[in-house]
């Protein structure tokens, strides 16, 4: 009884000590409590289907931020881990009748393969280069998809395979409860020794390989880390929609995820989590002029990167949030002084 | 050889030839705003889409000849192409990613601007010139070898221009280095914008000869964008010379593949990307590759 009361306090604690004091920690709770107490609230299947879809591209977009953003590897074609996740599941759901829980896991380790296949070649391209050479591997696999349309369902896709659960709060709950854990380990993966390297690999790859540091085992192990994640979000929305589709692979797939992660703000892994719950509940209000829609869509994200080229997430978290000039700890922007070393904030 | 086969020969180089010269018309473009500003500008092939556009509104709705088209198409283009220079790129030039994503958007715009002015139906515009020629009993088409030799023509202008002209100089020294450029006197904003302009002059004149050749639609930008950036890379960035080879590589692979092998029409996306990636792993800079000091 006592250890309950002593990490209850602890908790209680931490609260109010780190988690209260900063608006962005504050946001964050209350952004994991919104998604998990939902269904609480409502049942509304509608708005279900939304945050279901929601959470999924999100890890998607997060992934995408793993390696583009803290790596430099500008990758222009995600839409294949994702199609290679979806397309890898599909077929064996529906060829080996394995259920959603092997095939997920299964298809993610087929796109961290393609992360390999591509990672190769592609290590000895940098910049624009591998940017535009990206591009080109979904484009190859749809071709192959189109070729063999015994297996691959053609342009129609591979179609009628299982549910990911019963009914449909469960369903949005294996989605939100992955997309938290998921982009929390991504998180703590950018924050751990890894991370560090893969942050130094984008801002100089030569001083890194300098420092005695293998920059192409760390680049292939980006590809892979965000060709799993990836996979598992393209599982997740082949057992979501229950087809998986040409679609998946698209250009305009490979676009979107960029336009995600750059609109919220690249290296922050929050950023595009974060811009994928604004832009793609947008979008489907948008929904209400139907011809306009994705012109609108267009039009607020020229609109607002001109006001914040840095992304709409890092720019807000600046305005509320102040760094304390001597020891580097963020303050809430009304204070006048450090909360920990007492500094005059600028 | 047989009539059949000879035809079928000549049918690949014509489809090669065509195919070749739009990617080359574009890839250039391309590749020399992304020389002297480092701008990838996705919305390039979109820019060629609106142009092809804008021809069959002034000849099919407003009726006028079709060489007039062709000339409002170029310069209205143009005019959309700087404009949109000036208001969305040139402020955040320096952030990269913003640049990238604010191209891909405005071409969704003008893709989306498209489909509610025209609806998203198949469209196409006759010949400029009607008729063909037969040669060993193959239809070749006037408005064909018409393309095939602007083309040429505009590709031997813009050499004369980058070449010859106080202008090309400016051009090429600020794509070599932007800094030394800048103390030298010339002034490097209005060259970037003046790239923009020729560049996207460019996409226009590409979507106003390829029109009459092709359907009209506004998904059309996709696959001339994926190709073109396939012939860039496979060419070298920067390198004008290797785009215009890597063009015609690419076309005639794709020429090839469409005519040859089973499931062509599908397949030669594929096949002309797996080339590219072949090249690269042998060259990674690509065939006529400059290579760029990164900015350190």
């Amino acid at each position: 009884m006592d250890l309950i009361l002593f990490y209850l306090r602890k908790l209680f604690t931490v609260v109010k000590n780190e988690v209260l004091v900063l608006p962005s920690r504050v946001a964050v709770i209350l952004f994991f409590l919104f998604l998990l107490l939902l269904p609480v609230i409502t049942e509304d299947p509608y708005l279900l289907r939304i945050f279901t879809l929601t959470s999924i591209f999100a890890i998607l977009a997060a992934s995408w931020d793993l390696l583009s953003g803290f790596t430099g590897q500008m990758n222009f074609g995600h839409a294949l881990f994702f199609g290679v996740g979806a397309y890898g599941a599909a077929l064996l759901n529906k060829y080996a009748g394995i259920p959603p829980w092997g095939t997920i896991p299964l298809g993610a380790l087929g796109a961290v393969l393609a992360g390999l296949i591509i990672g190769i070649p592609c290590l000895r391209l940098r910049g624009t280069y591998l940017a535009l050479t990206t591009l080109a591997f979904p484009i190859i696999l749809m071709g192959l998809v189109f070729a063999l349309p015994d297996l691959t369902g053609g342009e129609l896709g591979i179609s009628g395979i299982a549910r990911l659960a019963g009914s449909r709060v469960a369903t949005y709950y294996i989605a939100v409860v992955l997309m938290l854990g998921l982009c929390t380990i991504m998180w703590k993966i950018t924050d751990s020794d890894t991370g560090i390297i893969f942050h130094a690999i984008r801002e100089d790859e030569l001083a890194v390989r300098a420092a005695g540091i293998n920059t192409t085992r760390y680049k292939l192990l980006a590809f892979c880390l965000s060709g799993f994640f990836a996979g598992v979000s393209g599982g997740l929305y082949a057992h979501f929609m229950r087809i998986a589709g040409p679609s998946t692979l698209e250009v305009s797939m490979s676009f979107t995820v960029v336009i995600w992660a750059i609109f919220g703000g690249i290296v922050t892994i929050y950023g595009p989590v974060g811009a994928v719950f604004v832009l793609f509940p947008l979008l489907e209000l948008l929904r209400l002029w139907q011809e306009l829609r994705i012109l609108m869509f267009a039009v607020v994200v020229l609109v607002i990167l001109l006001y914040m080229p840095d992304g709409l997430f890092p720019w807000l978290r600046d305005k509320v949030e102040k760094e304390c000039p001597r020891c580097k700890i963020r303050n809430i922007a009304t204070r006048h002084t450090c909360r920990i070393c007492t500094a005059p904030l600028d | 050889m047989s009539w059949g086969l000879m035809g079928l020969v000549l049918n690949i180089i014509i489809s090669g030839l065509i195919s070749g010269s739009v990617y080359a018309l574009l890839a250039i473009g391309f590749s020399l705003i992304f020389g002297v500003a480092r701008i990838v500008n996705i919305a390039h092939t979109a820019f060629y889409m609106v142009a092809a556009y804008c021809i069959y509104f002034v000849t099919q709705k407003m009726g006028f000849h079709p060489v007039w088209a062709m000339v409002a198409a170029v310069i209205l283009v143009t005019l959309l192409g700087i404009i949109s220079y000036k208001i969305l790129i040139n402020p955040i030039r320096e952030h990269e990613g913003a640049v990238l994503i604010a191209t891909i958007a405005l071409a969704m715009v003008f893709q989306e601007v498209m489909t509610i002015l025209f609806t998203g139906t198949y469209l196409s515009v006759p010949a400029l010139v009607k008729g063909y020629l037969l040669i060993l009993g193959v239809k070749v088409f006037y408005q064909q070898l018409l393309t095939f030799c602007a083309a040429l023509l505009v590709m031997a202008l813009l050499w004369a221009l980058l070449m010859k002209t106080k202008l090309g100089l400016a051009v090429r020294s600020t794509a070599q280095d932007k800094e030394v450029a800048n103390l030298m006197g010339i002034n490097e904003a209005q060259v970037a914008m003046i790239t923009m302009g020729i560049s996207v002059g460019l996409a226009a004149f590409t979507g106003a000869v390829v029109v009459p050749l092709t359907i009209l639609e506004p998904g059309m930008w996709m696959h001339p964008l994926i190709m073109m950036m396939a012939v860039v890379v496979l060419g070298g960035l920067g390198s004008l010379k290797g785009s215009f080879m890597g063009a015609y590589i690419l076309g005639f692979a794709e020429a090839l593949v469409v005519f040859l092998a089973p499931m062509g029409a599908f397949l030669k996306g594929s096949v002309a990307l797996s080339i590219m990636i072949l090249v690269l792993l042998i060259r990674p800079e690509g065939l006529f590759g400059v290579y760029f000091e990164e900015e350190r």
